[in-house]
């Protein structure tokens, strides 16, 4: 087991990524932070968070990819968790998603699908917290915490405090 | 999450069916939405088997699995080779020969869906929708969400709701899916019935049994009115239409009873004037029409459940 990210590390991360965010889209107006269930959600919370400190409120929601996934006849059922819109919906606004992994992409094909159902942004961007690489669709991201290049046996596995007692990305061989 | 089949309520947990009530819950909450269809369960098949007459059960199962992008095929014993005298088991094996991942099934025989659930004709998940005397599951769980929704929006499940189920408790599978779900949720159940029309060994149910509905009426937070059901009352279950209604109907003056929060639900469909007076049915209490909004959002979580993943031993780890 190797750790590819401390608690300070991922501090440091969402601080940067929050001040990318910003700059790339000129402010916050037209922000949706849209968080990817469980710890997508959690990191969105953060980022909202911090850009709430340095920059001011910011528009964020959750987003539930279950019932859009195209693995779901490869696995066991997965319980359907809330999907929640800010107040301002997400119709023509510029809409961040927030994932902790990039993996295959395949979990953003389906959060794309399911924005789709809920409006037309005038723009999709993409934060994640660790890019592992191995994609399988034309899919990146907009605002990467870390690079990681990974073998495709290995796994990457995400801590947050608000599941997991501590903050730490550690990769398991 | 529950796999394989729902074929009884004695099957789920209560953690299985807060479940199901919880993903209805978000699945209500999409479908409320500008587009109603999710593509979760597109390529899946599934059949409605109707050996009984049914509107809302059927038509709820169809909207259901739609709205999920399933196909599918409704099959009901009029007008079809059952009709001619072909079997449960050849019925099934033409099912399964097209190609179907669910059979939603409706039988007049109790235990019908487990017996096809149990043998090898078929390998779809089987899921019942009503068996004779027996049960009907997804109209409890129906029933289960439309009472959290109004009365327990908030709580983990129905502790402490006071249900209230009146009618044909004999012939009733709503009643006996009913009493086994809203137990299991933490409700208390007392039903009432003419002497007639409770079954033998009611005595060990986990409920309160009463002949008097008057005495009733006022202490209960939900009033179920079962429907009295016309083609069974071949013996005499009691004298008349007239007398039953009169101790056993939901009227006007039960119904200025009732305590200030209470609904009022009825299975469906209703006998007018017989069980349920026309202003009872009508009346703001009334969450009826909730009821059979209710029943997509439920049918859909429990196909979603069903179908959504791989079949039994297919997944991947």
């Amino acid at each position: 087991m190797a750790i590819l990210l401390s608690g300070t590390e991922i501090d440091r991360a969402i601080k940067r990524i929050s001040h990318e965010i910003i700059e790339h889209n000129q402010g916050v107006n037209n922000l949706v932070l849209m968080g990817i269930p469980t710890r997508g959600a959690f990191l969105a919370e953060r980022i909202c968070t911090f850009i709430n400190e340095i920059e001011a409120p910011v528009a964020k929601g959750v987003l539930d990819i279950t019932l859009h996934r195209d693995d779901l006849r490869l696995r066991p059922p997965k319980p359907i968790l809330p999907t929640t819109l800010p107040a301002g919906g997400i119709e023509g606004k510029d809409v961040v998603l927030v994932d902790d992994v990039l993996f295959s992409g395949r979990t953003i094909r389906a959060a794309l699908d399911a924005i789709g159902e809920l409006g037309r942004p005038r723009t999709v961007q993409l934060a994640v917290l660790i890019d592992r690489g191995h994609r399988q669709l034309p899919i990146r991201a907009d605002y990467v915490g870390k690079n990681v290049p990974t073998s495709i046996s290995e796994s990457v596995k995400v801590h947050l405090a608000e599941l997991d007692e501590e903050d730490l990305v550690e990769l398991l061989k | 999450m529950i796999t394989g089949h729902l074929l009884s309520i004695d099957d789920l947990t209560r953690e299985s069916a807060m479940g199901i009530l919880s993903t209805a819950k978000e699945l209500a909450i999409i479908t409320e939405g500008p587009n109603k269809k999710l593509p979760t369960l597109r390529g899946k098949t599934v059949v409605n088997l109707f050996f009984e007459d049914s509107t809302r059960t059927r038509i709820s199962f169809e909207t259901a699995a739609k709205r999920l992008s399933a196909d599918v095929i409704n099959f009901s014993a009029k007008g079809s080779s059952v009709s001619k005298g072909e079997s449960l088991k050849d019925t099934a094996q033409t099912l399964q020969a097209m190609g179907a991942d669910a059979v939603v099934i409706r039988h007049s025989s109790s235990g019908a869906a487990k017996r096809l659930a149990d043998t090898q004709w078929i390998q779809a998940a089987v899921i019942n929708a009503g068996d004779g005397t027996h049960e009907h599951p997804t109209q409890a769980l129906l029933d289960a969400y439309t009472i959290k929704q109004h009365l327990k929006q908030d709580s983990a499940d129905l502790s402490g709701v006071k249900v209230l189920i009146v009618g044909d408790i004999l012939h009733s599978r709503v009643a006996r899916s009913n009493v086994l779900l809203l137990t299991k949720l933490g409700a208390t159940v007392t039903l009432v019935a003419p002497p007639t029309l409770f079954p033998v060994g009611v005595e060990n149910w986990p409920v309160k049994i009463s002949y008097n509905l008057d005495e009733e009426i006022s202490k209960c937070d939900v009033v179920m009115m079962l429907r009295i059901q016309l083609e069974r009352m071949s013996d005499s279950f009691f004298p008349t239409a007239q007398e039953y209604s009169k101790r056993y109907g939901l009227n006007s003056s039960r119904l200025a009873r009732l305590s200030k929060d209470a609904i009022v639900m009825h299975p469906g469909p209703m006998n007018r004037g017989l069980e349920i007076s026309a202003e009872s049915a009508d009346d703001l209490k009334s969450v009826i029409i909730d009821q059979v909004k209710n029943g997509v959002a439920v049918r859909m979580a429990v196909l979603y459940e069903l179908l959504g993943g791989a079949a039994f031993g297919e997944a991947k780890s």
